[in-house]
């Protein structure tokens, strides 16, 4: 069983609410780092701990920080970045939902440790009822004396805003969510400047995930080094993963990213085996822009070494046969499931979300949306394929801000594991539009174990 | 066109939370405001209102409305569903939801009931991939949808309708 150190009281009756939270020791570890810690302190023991941001790039948490520039004079600014909105990923609408004090308490210890007077939280605009939950969560965290001026005594004051976006995924990425933020189309900046030097109205920022910052709560309440020795190597602490899918339990799940993939999906701990008595066909393991891997890539690595659900074992490999940890959207596929169909509607969402400002996305993934559509339609030629190999490949690294890359990882893999089915979408015009392809190669490579 | 006292309160808290001559950055939230406020859409009108009430040019208000997709830039129904189409809600059959609706209002998407009751739009992920299918309904998801629920969703809506006239 995973250690929880986030959800372990998701369940506790009415811990949405402050006396309830507090009772549970909620704000233990403002108290601790207002009465003990310096705020370089306590950038110290985040960077101890090891913690990766959770947001999908797993950059150090610690060092992100430790850049913030602090110019006399010019207030510094913390943004939440609580857009979630990659494909598969609905982990941190369950922490604000739930817990929304968890995220609060995170945000005034991390708004201490960088300097943040006035904290926002940047939410995509369709969570429009957790805008509710968490500014009453607010108010209530400020009538207790955990917001406003002179936290605690101390010098400190904070202050926590909540602000809805509008429904773009593009301002999920720093930047994007920083014009956003300003009253702006979501436009992602050439960086640098990085936020940490200029962000927010030209200000130092930071911006990190919610569950990132959730996670600054167990770091000082039991300090960055004891954090650290949880999890594996470089994948230190818990990591929330929100499955979906063809799975009996979807949902989100703590790990802490010892467990492997097949213990992931088969126990009845985590997702509860495949839906239907159905056999795994593929998987995406970190969110919709990660490389999709078949069944036999996704449990065991190319050199047959069992895959474990952390950032290094995930992506080993590389993307010839690895995948990534991603965001922790962890979307499964039965071997009803067609790849070519899936894809398709990853492409459609990418085109969908482009910002327009560099042509390599705007364009390319207009291309990869109606190449796919025509192949998933029974409409494509042989050539097709490769063509959609050229465009995705002309995409990647070729644009101002990562969504660029996250629409051409997904098409890439899909031709490059599967195939076989693209072709038979094209030999097959007709059978592809009431059969599916079903398994094929990797059927056999799945003997589902038993816990 | 103009926001009554308790819509001017609510405009007053959006825009304090920026710092003084950083008012623009209150634009998508009292876009949302004025979305609900004026009928579910933002005319033109609407949008040059929010840009004199900001101190900023309407240009920039177009530009920012035309972005994001939760601004509706047309007339919509009294109910609009926001189906996901995006892969977890696919493989999870929100194909035969749309089509469901489809054939229940007979409308195409995009499309709003001759009542002006429904309207009908197709969607890309909205973070509820572990309950799937799903949509949105104004302010909150209707998750795990069947056909019975559609039903009822429907039927809820024309009896509070009933009601209210």
């Amino acid at each position: 069983m995973s250690k929880k150190l986030l959800l372990e009281k998701a369940h506790v009756e009415g811990i949405r609410f402050y006396d309830v939270y507090r009772r549970e020791g909620g704000y233990n570890s403002v108290e601790k780092t207002l009465k003990t810690l310096s705020p370089e302190a306590v950038v110290e023991e985040v960077k101890k701990s090891g913690l990766r941001g959770r947001g999908g790039a797993g950059f150090p948490t610690g060092m992100k920080w430790s850049f913030i520039a602090k110019p006399e004079g010019v207030p510094r600014h913390l943004v939440c970045n609580a857009d979630e909105s990659e494909p598969g990923t609905f982990k941190d609408r369950y922490l604000m939902e739930f817990l929304p004090h968890l995220l609060i308490e995170g945000l005034i210890v991390s708004s201490y440790a960088l300097g943040s007077n006035d904290t926002y939280i940047y939410i995509r605009g369709e969570y429009a009822w957790i805008v509710d939950i968490l500014e009453q969560a607010i108010e209530e965290a400020k009538a207790n004396g955990w917001l406003g001026k002179n936290i605690l005594g101390s010098s400190f004051n904070c202050n926590i805003h909540v602000q809805r976006g509008a429904g773009a995924y593009i301002c999920g990425e720093e930047t994007a969510l920083i014009e956003s933020l300003e009253g702006k189309r979501g436009n992602p900046r050439i960086k640098p400047p990085f936020p940490a030097i200029k962000g927010l109205w030209e200000r130092p920022t930071v911006v990190n995930n919610v569950e990132t910052l959730a996670a600054i709560v167990p770091i000082i309440n039991m300090g960055g080094e004891e954090y650290a020795k949880i999890g594996v190597g470089r994948s230190t602490g818990t990591k929330l993963i929100s499955a979906c899918g063809n799975i009996n339990k979807p949902g989100v799940y703590e790990i802490d990213m010892t467990i492997s993939v097949e213990e992931f999906i088969y126990s009845e701990e985590y997702c509860g085996g495949i839906a239907n008595g159905k056999k795994l066909k593929a998987c995406i393991p970190g969110g919709s822009s990660v490389p999709i891997l078949p069944a036999n890539l996704l449990l065991k690595t190319a050199k047959g070494e069992t895959r474990y659900m952390n950032y290094e074992s995930l992506s080993d490999g590389g993307f010839a046969t690895g995948s990534m940890m991603g965001s922790g959207g962890f979307i499964v596929l039965d071997e009803d499931q067609c790849v070519v169909k899936h894809t398709y509607t990853l492409a459609r969402f990418y085109h969908h979300e482009s910002c327009g400002q560099c042509s390599p996305c705007r364009e390319g993934t207009i291309w990869l949306d109606k190449l796919l559509y025509k192949l998933e339609h029974g409409q494509g030629k042989l050539s097709d394929i490769d063509l959609l190999w050229d465009v995705q490949r002309r995409i990647e690294g070729n644009t101002i801000c990562p969504l660029g890359d996250a629409a051409a990882w997904p098409v890439a893999a899909a031709i490059r594991h599967f195939r076989d089915e693209f072709e038979w979408h094209v030999n097959n015009p007709q059978e592809s539009q009431i059969k599916n392809f079903g398994l094929a190669h990797y059927a056999d490579a799945i003997q589902p174990i038993t816990v | 066109m103009k926001f009554n006292e308790q819509q001017i309160a609510e405009f007053n808290r959006l825009v304090a939370r920026y710092p003084e001559g950083k008012q623009k950055s209150a634009l998508l939230p009292v876009l949302h405001l004025a979305q609900e406020s004026f009928g579910g859409w933002l005319s033109t009108e609407t949008m040059n209102y929010v840009a004199e009430l900001l101190n900023i040019t309407p240009i920039e208000v177009y530009e920012v409305a035309t972005f994001y997709s939760m601004y509706n830039l047309k007339p919509v129904g009294k109910h609009v569903f926001e189906v996901c189409q995006t892969g977890p809600c696919m493989i999870n059959g929100s194909d035969n939801i749309i089509n469901y609706i489809k054939e229940k209002l007979k409308i195409e998407i995009g499309e709003t009931t001759p009542d002006g009751m429904f309207t009908l739009k197709t969607v890309e992920c909205l973070g509820a991939c572990g309950y799937a299918p799903m949509m949105q309904m104004g302010k909150f998801y209707k998750e795990h949808l069947t056909k019975e629920k559609v039903d009822n969703i429907i039927e809820e809506c024309r009896k509070n309708a009933a009601l209210n006239n």
